[in-house]
Parts: structure tokens; C-alpha cells; sequence
């Protein structure tokens, strides 16, 4: 594969936000935007197969040799967060058409650009370069929260910014660190450092690298950083959140890119055990997300605490850093981010219906179509909390299995099971009360419009497929996590590619 | 020796003032203290690439030089949060108009709401 096709996943949705804001009819930008992430698709397939060989692609930006100029690496990693970003990208886009984007003339443009953001950050072999994208994700993500303006979204917008700024000064912090004891930020280049250093800088790149372990944190919404994400995910529209589904993984991406690669067992001295630092917040995000859905007064604020749960949930079968329980945590990555999008999908349908009350756990009027968008409902719930048959149960099969036979199973084992009979009480409650207990036997008279019903039942497909293709997709991901590991596979690669010094 | 010492001083103090003023209840103290973060942390990567007097970031035009990466590095950052406090208070002033007062607590009638 000619490895100019890695900046294409960058390139292709900035051209298109920037068109998208360009144009004014709104016809035009639903057509573009859509267009746009079939393109994504079929360029993140292409990618995907590409990596599946196994070799790992290079691009040095502007033709600079790497450790001097910025690189793209694609590995089986990147190439499977770039394929699930595309996949919900496409009904996202298809929801956002929904009336949503009548609100304000630009919502289509934020999209791409956070898609841009998303596809570098999965993209990119340098920290500096990763600071950079996770700004253009930050900064369109902000404007898709504030979307439409209402006193809520303003509300929830300046918490989440203002953590979010004090997350990126800590960013540079700890990159200006490891860049004054390594002299370096590309991965690979610091993965060669990284044992040489003296007793003295290694204490000072331990405590940049840790730093930078809080900020990927605060992304992943890791206990006790995990505040701001509710309020967020609540406020946003429907679409919305269904995109920031893939934020919080954007965070557990880092994590699991920069850490067992750089400060893995091939960083001799310097290596770092993660898991005195991610396994007891992680299990303290769980019990706080499973927690916090029984008690929230919205059924988006049930979904959003899902999030969090499936956040914990990832961190803690991950923090294991084994090789199985990585790849089951790549594969409860993938399925809870397409549950969860879907969960969020169904909120807007609830929310659409119901006027004023929105989706309120209280008492309404019966739903327009009650029916349909409970059986949607149902699906989401059955996915979200892994009842058999969808993928939620493979997911969380895997993660027992790989999490078997270590000196944490019983912590893990009793927290994954109890907060899943938590989360099935929470989505119980909540489905209740928004299907079982309208107020008058006359419905509603608003409908659900009919793109964001659509968007949701692609996800509903999307669930089914990540169930019925379980087999070749543990394949992929036992190897992924075979990949991530191996230190040596992604430093000869890199440090292969020529251009000027 | 003096000038590291003036260098970490002045990062440290006014990171102190920044968390300070980040910790208050109103938006506008959250926003000088975003501000006044940003320059500690566009000072501290400065340093980064160690801090020399007189040399210029070329190599071989003198006995020593200067890193330009982290002059690099620290110019970006300085772009970056450029904008982002544009957009902190323009948000500032959407929620104040939006809220009516400019405190970071909600207040009960908004949480009930």
C-alpha cells in the first residue's frame, strides 16, 4: 500500500468540514456530510486490511526522517479505532440529519472536524502531535455540546471546557518533561531512550509519564476524574452524544498505545507497572457508574453512567495488561462503543416524543410510536448490559475468561457481575417509567423523526454483526494485542523510513 | 544559576496563582486562572530545551546551541491556548447571558430544572 493513504483519514474530513462550512443549504450538507463518512468507511476498510497483514506502515509528514519530523503509524490498533470511528460516524451523520442540524448552520462542519481530530489522534506516532489532535477533537467537540445554545448546554459546556483546558496545560506539562529527559517525542524513538536514562531523569520522566497517565484519565473519565462526563453527555443532542460514545476511548486509546509499548517490559529500569495505578480506579469507576445510573433522573443520564461503567470496565480487564486481556478489552471497547451510541440514539427517540418532559424518569404521556422505539429500547438494553444473544454477552464472556486465574480475578469477576445486574436494574427502571407508565391513553402527538430512527437501527445492525462476526473479530483482536506489546516490530519500523535529516 | 532559579520561580508562582484563581466560584476568576496557567506552562516547555543565553538555534554557527524544537513546541502551544481562551470567554459571556450571573455553582432552581 502506497503510505500516503494514512493522511487520507486527516485530510478527507477536514476538506469536507471545510466545505460543509462553505455551503448554506441544508439539503446540500446532509448529502455532503453522509457522502463524506461513506468515504471514511470505505477508506478506514481499506486501511484495516492493509494492517491486517500484520506489517506496520510508516508516513513521515513532509518527507522529515523520523525521530526529526512528525510520523503516522498504522498498526492493527489504529486501523481498527479509525474502522469504528467511520462506523459511527455514518449514523451519526444520518441522526444529525434528523432536525437537529435546523438548530444552527454549522453542526454538520463540527462533525468532520472532530472526526479529523479522532482519525489523527488513532494516527499519529508522536505525543506532541497527539496533544495537537486532541485539541481539534476538543475544540469541535465543545461546539457540538454547545450546539443550539440552551441554558443547559452552556451549563454543562463550561465545566466540561474548563476541565478539559487544565487537562491539556497538564498535557504540555508532562510532554515538556519527557521531551527535557529524553530529547524526543516520537514513540519509538522514546521507547530507545527511555532505558538509558540516569537514575535521577528516569524519577523525572516516571513522574511526566504518570502526569500524562492523569490526563489520558481525565479523556477516559477515570475515577476520580469522571465528573464532568455525565452533565456532559446528558446536555448534548442525541446525535451528539452518540459521537462522544468514541471520546472516552480516545483516552483508553492512549492509555493502551503510549504505555505498554514505551514503559512496557522492553523499557528495562524504566518500565512502570500500571496496574497499581489503573486497577483501583477503575473498579472505583465501575461501582460509581452502576451507582450513579440507578440514581439518575434521565434516561440519557442512565446512558451516560453506562459509559462510564463500560469505561471502568475496559480499564480494569486492560490494566491486567496480559495479552488475552487486552484483546477482550479491544473487543468490549468496540461493542460498548456501538452500544452505547445506540442507547444515547434511543434517548433522542424517547426524549423527541415526549415534549416537555423530554426523557425525564417521570410520569408522561403514552409515546407516538411506544411500540417501535421500545423494541429499539430493548435491543440497546439487552446490548449495553450483555444479555445473551447480542454482543454484549460475547464481550463480557471474553472478559471474564481473560481476567481468570490472576491475583485480582475475585476484585474483577464481583465487580463486572454486580454492576451488570446494577446496569439491567437502572435500564429496568428507566424503561418503565418512560413505556409502562404513560399518564393518558392519548399518545403524543410528536413522531420521532424518521433519520434519527434509521440511525438507530443501524447500530441495531452494527450490535447484531459484532455478535454474529465474534469469531474473526477475536482473531483480529488477539493479534492487535499481540502488536501492541511487541516494542521492537514498531521501533524497526519506524526508525526504517528514510527523507531528509 | 539565576536565571533557572527566576525561570522555576516565576513557573511556580504563577501556577500557585492559577490554581488559586481556578478554584474560585466565579467564571471570570476561572478564566484569568486559565490564562495565567497557560504562560506558567508556555514558560515551563520553554525550559525544556534548556535555558542558554546568546546562542542561536542553528547548529554549527557557533560552539553551542540552542534546541528549536522546544522554541517550536512551545510556539504552537502558545497558538493553541490563544484560542482556546478566545473561546472560554466567549463561552463566559454566553452563559452570563444565558444564566444571568456568572457563578460556576448551579443553583437549585437550575438543578431541579
Amino acid at each position: 500500500m502506497n503510505a500516503q493513504w494514512l493522511i487520507v483519514p486527516v485530510l478527507l474530513p477536514a476538506a469536507v468540514a471545510a466545505l460543509l462550512a462553505l455551503v448554506r443549504p441544508l439539503a446540500l450538507q446532509r448529502i455532503f456530510s453522509v457522502a463524506g463518512c461513506v468515504a471514511l468507511l470505505g477508506i478506514a476498510v481499506h486501511l484495516l486490511a492493509n494492517a491486517d497483514s500484520g506489517d506496520l506502515t510508516v508516513y513521515a509528514l513532509g518527507n522529515w526522517r523520523p525521530p526529526f519530523g512528525i510520523v503516522l503509524v498504522l498498526d492493527r490498533l489504529s486501523a481498527l479505532m479509525l474502522l469504528l470511528t467511520a462506523l459511527l460516524a455514518l449514523p451519526v451523520a444520518i441522526g444529525m440529519s434528523g432536525g437537529e442540524d435546523e438548530r444552527g448552520p454549522f453542526l454538520h462542519a463540527f462533525l468532520h472536524f472532530q472526526l479529523m481530530g479522532l482519525n489523527g489522534a488513532f494516527l499519529t506516532g508522536d505525543l506532541f502531535n497527539l496533544f495537537v489532535f486532541f485539541e481539534v477533537l476538543l475544540l469541535a467537540s465543545y461546539c457540538l455540546l454547545l450546539h443550539g445554545q440552551s441554558a443547559g448546554r452552556v451549563r454543562a459546556a463550561w465545566h466540561y471546557v474548563v476541565v478539559n483546558l487544565v487537562g491539556s496545560s497538564l498535557f504540555l506539562i508532562a510532554v515538556a518533561l519527557l521531551y527535557g529527559m529524553t530529547g524526543t517525542l516520537n514513540l519509538a524513538d522514546l521507547a530507545v531512550k527511555l532505558p538509558l536514562l540516569q537514575d535521577g531523569e528516569r524519577v523525572l520522566a516516571h513522574s511526566g509519564a504518570l502526569m500524562l497517565l492523569v490526563v489520558f484519565a481525565l479523556k477516559a473519565a477515570m475515577f476520580p476524574l469522571f465528573l464532568w462526563l455525565a452533565p456532559t453527555y446528558t446536555n448534548a443532542a442525541a446525535p451528539v452524544a452518540a459521537l462522544f460514545a468514541i471520546m472516552t476511548k480516545v483516552g483508553i486509546y492512549a492509555i493502551v498505545r503510549v504505555y505498554p509499548m514505551v514503559f512496557g517490559a522492553s523499557a528495562g529500569d524504566a518500565a512502570l507497572d500500571l496496574r497499581v495505578w489503573l486497577l483501583p480506579p477503575a473498579l472505583a469507576t465501575m461501582a460509581c457508574g452502576a451507582l450513579s445510573a440507578l440514581a439518575s433522573r434521565r434516561l440519557s443520564g442512565v446512558a451516560a453512567q453506562l459509559t462510564l461503567l463500560s469505561v471502568g470496565t475496559i480499564l480494569a480487564v486492560g490494566a491486567l495488561a496480559t495479552t488475552p486481556a487486552l484483546s477482550a478489552s479491544l473487543y468490549y471497547l468496540a461493542h460498548s462503543t456501538l452500544a452505547g451510541a445506540l442507547l444515547f440514539l434511543v434517548c433522542g427517540l424517547v426524549s423527541a416524543q415526549r415534549g416537555e418532559t423530554l426523557d425525564l424518569l417521570k410520569r408522561a404521556g403514552t409515546l407516538r410510536q411506544s411500540q417501535p422505539t421500545a423494541i429499539l429500547f430493548l435491543l440497546a438494553a439487552v446490548a449495553v448490559t450483555g444479555i445473551p444473544p447480542l454482543s454484549g454477552f460475547m464481550a463480557k464472556a471474553m472478559l471474564l475468561q481473560a481476567s481468570a486465574g490472576d491475583a485480582a480475578t475475585a476484585w474483577i469477576w464481583s465487580f463486572v457481575l454486580v454492576t451488570s445486574f446494577v446496569a439491567i436494574l437502572a435500564l429496568m427502571r428507566g424503561g418503565i417509567v418512560v413505556f409502562w407508565m404513560g399518564r393518558s391513553s392519548q399518545p403524543s402527538t410528536d413522531a420521532a423523526p424518521t433519520p434519527l430512527v434509521g440511525a438507530a437501527l443501524g447500530l441495531v445492525v452494527l450490535v447484531v454483526a459484532l455478535a454474529m462476526l465474534a469469531g474473526p473479530i477475536k482473531v483480529f483482536t488477539d493479534a492487535t494485542a499481540l502488536q501492541m506489546t511487541d516494542t521492537q516490530a514498531y521501533v524497526r519500523a519506524v526508525s526504517a523510513i528514510g527523507g531528509r535529516p | 544559576m539565576s536565571m533557572e532559579l527566576l525561570t522555576a520561580v516565576s513557573v511556580g508562582v504563577m501556577t500557585m496563582a492559577s490554581v488559586y484563581l481556578m478554584l474560585r466560584a466565579r467564571m471570570f476568576s476561572v478564566l484569568l486562572g486559565l490564562t495565567l496557567l497557560s504562560y506558567a506552562v508556555n514558560v515551563f516547555v520553554f525550559a525544556s530545551g534548556r535555558l542558554r543565553i546568546g546562542t542561536p538555534p542553528i547548529i554549527g554557527a557557533q560552539q553551542t546551541y540552542a534546541d528549536p524544537l522546544a522554541q517550536a513546541l512551545v510556539l504552537t502551544a502558545i497558538v493553541i491556548s490563544f484560542a482556546m481562551t478566545a473561546f472560554v470567554v466567549v463561552l463566559a459571556i454566553a452563559a452570563y447571558t444565558r444564566l444571568g450571573h456568572d457563578r460556576v455553582q448551579p443553583d437549585r432552581e437550575e438543578l431541579d430544572r
